[in-house]
C-alpha cells in the first residue's frame, strides 16, 4: 500500500493558506447533484454535515442514537482549547502547535497539527455566534482555564458541560439544515459496510436498528465521523454504544488503520466498584486545576484508611505524598494524562492505593476551597473571617466551577467530595489511533474520509486535554469542507450512483450472512460475556503498561475468545425488530478483531511513547523511553483478510520545525 | 460479601408500536446497592438472554446523565424517586430488599412506544428543526468571540436553560403531556443572548407551532415537569416563552 500524506509544500505557517488558495472548487449548481454521506453526528459529524449541506451538497447523515443530539461528544466535560490568547499569558498558534506535538510525544504530523492550531480561534467565534453559552467573567468576556500539559490558560468551557453545549450548537446548525431539507437525517441507523466501486467509496450498507432491515445508500463520498474505540476495553468512559464498527468495516475494505495501540488512559476517573460495572465515569481534567493528587506517605496510614479507621481528612500534611508535585515540580498536578496515569498506577502498584481494591488515589480540593474562600472574604470585605466562613465561601466558588461534576461523583460514590477528597483511578478514555488519513482527511480509500476521534491524525501518542473537541469541530467546520471539494471536483459528471451494482449486492449479502450466522448460532453465552473477557485481556496486557510477553499472550487469548464467540455467543432470534443484542454482537465481533490488531501494534512498537508504555523501554526514573531512530513513524496497518496476520506500512514522520526532544515536565 | 437485595420487577413489555403490551413480572436477585438502575436491568437482560428470551429493550448510552437517552418511568415517576438525576444516575441504594418496582416507558401521544421501554422522541428533533438555532453560516468568518460582551448573569441563565438534555421526562410526567418545559428552555437560551435577538419572534412562533402540531398538550401550570426534570430546568422558562410568544404575536405598527 502506498501512503501519500499529501502535505502541501511551503513553510509550515503558509501550508494551509496556500492549500486553500489553490484547492479545486465545485460550483454551487454542481454541488446539488453531488451526494455525500456523513456517518456520525458528534462534533465532527454534525459540524461536517451542517457545513457540507450549507455549501450546497446533498447530505445524508446517520447516527445510531435516537437523535443526533445524543452523540458521545455530549459527555465531554472540561473544555475546548483555542489559541485566542485572551488571557494575554503568552499563548499563540505556534505555542498551541508546539504543546500538541510535544504532548503527543512527537508522534504526530507537523502540518496537520499546525493547521489545527491555526483554525482553533475561529471555532470559538463560530460557537459564540451560534449561541453557545460559554462561561464568562464578570466583565462579560469569555473565561478560560488551564488543562494538563500546558502552561497557559487557553481552555474555553461551559461549566462541566462543554461537550454538551458545543454539540448542541453543532446540532442546532445541523437541525437548521434538516429543517431546510438539505440534510436527510437517519437516526437509529448503524453503518455496517462501505461499498467500493472501481476503487472508490461509493456508498454504505446500513441497518435500520428499529426495523432490522438492511439499506443501501449511495454517494460520491463517504465521511466517517464515528468516534473512538475505547470500548474495546469493555470498561471505559465512552458511552455504551461507542464502537469501532464503521471504522473497522472500512479497514476491511482497504482503509489503513493508524497507530491502533495509542490509547489514552485518563488519570481522573471514578474507580471500579464491582463486577456489575458497565462503564466508568470521568471526573474532568479541569479538576486538576484546583485538586491536588495524593496518597499517604506511610503504609500504616493506608491500612488504617482501608480499614476505615482513618479518614483522609485526618492525615496530616506531612504524612501525605503529593507525588505529582514531588516528581514533576514544573507542571505538578497538571502534567499530561499519560504521565499522571502512570504515576497513579506506580503508587498503587507499590501498595499505596486508598480503597479496598487498592486502586484509587485522592483528588483533594481542601487547599483550593481555603484559597478561594480567603479571596472571596477579601472581595466581600469580610475581615477576620472565621475558618468556617472561609470554607463556606470557598465551597461556593468550587461549586460554581465544578458543581455538576461533584454532584455526579456524589451520585455514584455516595460521598460528599466537598468535605472528603475524591477517590480516583485511571480509566480508558480516548483513542489517538484511528483510520489513517492524509492531509485532506482522506483515508487510503479514495472518496472515504475520516474526521474527529475516528481518524488518527493530530494527537500522536497522547492527546492533550480539551483538544479532542477542538479537533472534531476543526475537521468538520473548517477542514473537510475545503478538502473534500478537491476530490468531488472530479465527480460533477458522475451522476447519481446506482445501488443496484454487483458491489452493493455483494456488500449487502456479506452483512446479511454475518447477521444470519449470529442469529442462528444457538450458543449459550450473551455477547457481553465475550466483551468483558476481551476487555480484561486488553486492560491487563495492552493498557497502562505493556510487555512483549504479555502482548504475545494476549494475542493468543484474543484468538481464543474469537473462536469461542463465533461458536457459542447467543443472540436472541425471536425477531429482527429492535434487536439490541444483535447490534451489540456485531460491534463485539469487530472489537475482537481490533483488539488483536492493537496488540500487534503494541508488540511492534519497541519503544515507549505517550500512552504507549512498554515496560522494557523506560529510563532509570521510570519515564517513557522513546526510540526516534527506529520508531519515528506512523504504523498504518493494512487488512490482509486474516485478523491474525495484519500487514504493516510505515509513514515516516518528518520534523522540520520542531526539534525532537525527550519530553520533560520536570 | 454481604448479600444483595432481592427485587420484584413489574416491567412493561410491548413487542412493537402496534402491540398492546402489558406488565410482566420478573425477580432480580442479589442486587448490589452500588449498581445503577440500568446495571440492574442489564443483569435481568443477561438472565433473559441466557434463557433464550427476548431482553427488555430500553434506551441508554452515556450512563452519566447527559445524553438524555435513558427514559424510564419508575414507580410512577419519570427517572424514578430521586430528584435532579436521570434513570442512569439512579443507584440501587435508593431501594430496599423486597421492594416491588414498576418500570414503564414514557407515555405520551407525542412519544409512541417503539418497543418495551423505548419510545420515539423524534418530535423533539422536529421542534428543534423548526427554529431552535441561530441562522449563522458555519464559515467561522463571523466576528471575534469577545466582540459582544454578555453580562455574566445573562450568560449563566442562558447556560442553565441550555442544560436541558431533551430526555422528555417533562412530557412524560405532565398530565397534559405538555412539552412547554423543553421548548421553553431552548427559547429562553436564545432569548437571553444577543445572538438570538434577530430571529427572536420567528423562533418562538415556529417552535410553538411545531410543538402544537406534534400533539403535545397545553400547560396548565401544574409544575410536575419542573419537579421531575433531571436538570432542574425552572418553570421560569415557560413564563418567558409565554411572554416571548405574546410579544411576537403583537403585530408591529407601521
Ligand atoms: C467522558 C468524556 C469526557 C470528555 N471530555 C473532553 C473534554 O473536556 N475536552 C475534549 O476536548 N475532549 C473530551 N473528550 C473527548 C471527546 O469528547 C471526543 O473525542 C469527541 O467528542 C469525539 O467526537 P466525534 O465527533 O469524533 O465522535 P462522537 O461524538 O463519539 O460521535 C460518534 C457518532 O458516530 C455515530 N456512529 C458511530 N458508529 C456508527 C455506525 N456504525 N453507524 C452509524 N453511526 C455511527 C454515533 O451515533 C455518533 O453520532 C471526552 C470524552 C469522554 C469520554
Ligand atoms: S426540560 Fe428537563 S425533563 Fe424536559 S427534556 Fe429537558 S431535561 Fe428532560
Ligand atoms: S444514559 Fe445518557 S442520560 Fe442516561
Amino acid at each position: 500500500m502506498e501512503l501519500n500524506s499529501k502535505i502541501p509544500d511551503g513553510s509550515l505557517d503558509q501550508k494551509w493558506t496556500k492549500y486553500k488558495g489553490n484547492v479545486r472548487l465545485v460550483n454551487p449548481a454542481n454541488k446539488r447533484s453531488i451526494d455525500v454521506i456523513v456517518v456520525g453526528t458528534g462534533l465532527a459529524g454534525a459540524s461536517a454535515a451542517a457545513s457540507l449541506a450549507e455549501m450546497g451538497y446533498s447530505v445524508k447523515a446517520l447516527c445510531f442514537q435516537d437523535s443526533p443530539r445524543r452523540a458521545h461528544s455530549i459527555a465531554a466535560q472540561g473544555g475546548i482549547n483555542a489559541a485566542k490568547n485572551y488571557m494575554n499569558d503568552g499563548d499563540s498558534t505556534y505555542r498551541l502547535f508546539y504543546d500538541t506535538i510535544k504532548g503527543g510525544d512527537y508522534r504526530s504530523r507537523e502540518a496537520n497539527v499546525h493547521r489545527l492550531a491555526e483554525v482553533s480561534a475561529n471555532i470559538i467565534d463560530q460557537c459564540v455566534a451560534q449561541g453557545v453559552p460559554f462561561a464568562r467573567d464578570y466583565g462579560g468576556l469569555l473565561d478560560n482555564r488551564s488543562f494538563g500539559g500546558t502552561q497557559v490558560s487557553r481552555t474555553f468551557y461551559a461549566k462541566g458541560q462543554t461537550g454538551q453545549q458545543l454539540l448542541l450548537g453543532a446540532y442546532s446548525a445541523l437541525s437548521r439544515q434538516i429543517g431546510k431539507g438539505t440534510v436527510e437525517m437517519l437516526n437509529r441507523h448503524e453503518m455496517l459496510d462501505v461499498v467500493i466501486v472501481d476503487g472508490k467509496a461509493r456508498g454504505i450498507i446500513a441497518r435500520n436498528l428499529v426495523t432490522g432491515e438492511l439499506e443501501r445508500h449511495s454517494a460520491h463520498a463517504v465521511v466517517l465521523c464515528t468516534g473512538g474505540y475505547g470500548n474495546v476495553f469493555f470498561l471505559s468512559t465512552n458511552a455504551m454504544g461507542s464502537n469501532v464498527t464503521a471504522a473497522w468495516r472500512a479497514h476491511k475494505r482497504g482503509a489503513a488503520f493508524g497507530n491502533p495501540c495509542f490509547t489514552q488512559i485518563h488519570p481522573t476517573c471514578i474507580p471500579v466498584s464491582g463486577d456489575h460495572q458497565s462503564k466508568l465515569t470521568l471526573m474532568s481534567e479541569s479538576l486538576r486545576n484546583d485538586g491536588r493528587i495524593w496518597v499517604p506517605k506511610h503504609k500504616e496510614d493506608v491500612e488504617a484508611i482501608r480499614a476505615k479507621r482513618l479518614k483522609p481528612q485526618d492525615i496530616p500534611e506531612d504524612r501525605r505524598d503529593y507525588y505529582l508535585e514531588r516528581r514533576y515540580p514544573a507542571f505538578g498536578n497538571l502534567v499530561p494524562r499519560d504521565i499522571a496515569s502512570r504515576a497513579a498506577k506506580e503508587r498503587c502498584d507499590e501498595g499505596f492505593g486508598v480503597n479496598a481494591t487498592g486502586e484509587a488515589v485522592y483528588l483533594d480540593f481542601s487547599s483550593a476551597i481555603i484559597r478561594y474562600g480567603k479571596a472571596q472574604a477579601n472581595v466581600k470585605g469580610i475581615h477576620n473571617a472565621t475558618d468556617q466562613q472561609i470554607i463556606e465561601l470557598g465551597t461556593k466558588v468550587v461549586e460554581q466551577k465544578y458543581g455538576n461534576l461533584f454532584q455526579m461523583y456524589e451520585q455514584i460514590v455516595a460521598e460528599n467530595p466537598y468535605t472528603t477528597p475524591m477517590m480516583i483511578y485511571p480509566a480508558v478514555h480516548y483513542t489517538m489511533g484511528g483510520l489513517w488519513v492524509d492531509y485532506e482527511l482522506m483515508t487510503s480509500v479514495p472518496g472515504l474520509y475520516a474526521c474527529g476521534e475516528a481518524n488518527f491524525s493530530d494527537h500522536g501518542a497522547n492527546r492533550l486535554g480539551a483538544s479532542a473537541l477542538m479537533q472534531g469541530l476543526a475537521d468538520g467546520y473548517f477542514v473537510l469542507p475545503y478538502t473534500i471539494g478537491n476530490y468531488l471536483a472530479d465527480e460533477i459528471r458522475t451522476g447519481k450512483i446506482s445501488t443496484q451494482s454487483p458491489e452493493f449486492e455483494e456488500a449487502e449479502k456479506n452483512v446479511r450472512k454475518q447477521i444470519d450466522s449470529l442469529l442462528n448460532n444457538n450458543g449459550t453465552e450473551p455477547v457481553d460475556h465475550y466483551h468483558r473477557r476481551l476487555g480484561k485481556v486488553m486492560w491487563n496486557e495492552c493498557g497502562m503498561a505493556r510487555t512483549e510477553k504479555g502482548l504475545k499472550w494476549a494475542i493468543a487469548e484474543i484468538q481464543q475468545i474469537r473462536k469461542e464467540f463465533y461458536a457459542n455467543a447467543r443472540v436472541p432470534n425471536q425477531s429482527l425488530y429492535m434487536n439490541t443484542e444483535l447490534a451489540k454482537a456485531l460491534r463485539v465481533a469487530d472489537f475482537i478483531d481490533l483488539g488483536e490488531l492493537m496488540c500487534w501494534d503494541a508488540l511492534n512498537r519497541n519503544e515507549s511513547c505517550g500512552g504507549h508504555f512498554r515496560e522494557e523501554y523506560q529510563t532509570e526514573d521510570g519515564e517513557a523511553l522513546r526510540d526516534d531512530e527506529n520508531f519515528k513513524y506512523v504504523s498504518a496497518w493494512e487488512w490482509s483478510g486474516d485478523p491474525s496476520a495484519p500487514k504493516l506500512n510505515k509513514e515516516e514522520l518528518i520534523y522540520e520545525n520542531i526539534k525532537v526532544q525527550q519530553r520533560s515536565y520536570k | 460479601m454481604e448479600k444483595g437485595m432481592n427485587l420484584k420487577l413489574k416491567v412493561w413489555r410491548q413487542k412493537s408500536t402496534a402491540d398492546k403490551g402489558g406488565i410482566v413480572d420478573y425477580n432480580v436477585n442479589n442486587v448490589s446497592p452500588d449498581m445503577s438502575f440500568l446495571e440492574m436491568i442489564d443483569v435481568l437482560n443477561e438472565d433473559l438472554v441466557k434463557k433464550g428470551d427476548d431482553p427488555v429493550a430500553f434506551d441508554h448510552d452515556c450512563r452519566e446523565g447527559i445524553c438524555g437517552m435513558c427514559s424510564m418511568f419508575i414507580n410512577g415517576e419519570a427517572h424514578g424517586p430521586n430528584r435532579g438525576v436521570t434513570t442512569c444516575q439512579l443507584h440501587m441504594r435508593s431501594f430496599k430488599d423486597g421492594d416491588t418496582v414498576y418500570v414503564e416507558p414514557w407515555r405520551s401521544e407525542g412519544f409512541p412506544v417503539i418497543k418495551d421501554l423505548m419510545v420515539n422522541r423524534g418530535a423533539f428533533d422536529r421542534i428543534q428543526q423548526a427554529g431552535g438555532f441561530v441562522s449563522v453560516n458555519t464559515s467561522g468568518r463571523t466576528m471575534d468571540a469577545n466582540a459582544i460582551p454578555i453580562p455574566k448573569e445573562d450568560a449563566d441563565k442562558a447556560f442553565d436553560a441550555a442544560t436541558c438534555i431533551g430526555c422528555g421526562a417533562c412530557v412524560a410526567t405532565c398530565p397534559n403531556g405538555s412539552a412547554m418545559l423543553f421548548v421553553g428552555a431552548k427559547v429562553s437560551q436564545f432569548a437571553l443572548l444577543p445572538q438570538g435577538q434577530v430571529e427572536r419572534k420567528d423562533r418562538v412562533l415556529n417552535m410553538v407551532k411545531q410543538m402544537d402540531e406534534e400533539g403535545f398538550g397545553n400547560c396548565s401550570n401544574i409544575g410536575a415537569c419542573e419537579v421531575q426534570c433531571p436538570k432542574n430546568i425552572s418553570l421560569e422558562v415557560i413564563a418567558r416563552m409565554n411572554r416571548e410568544y405574546l410579544t411576537a404575536n403583537v403585530k408591529p405598527e407601521n
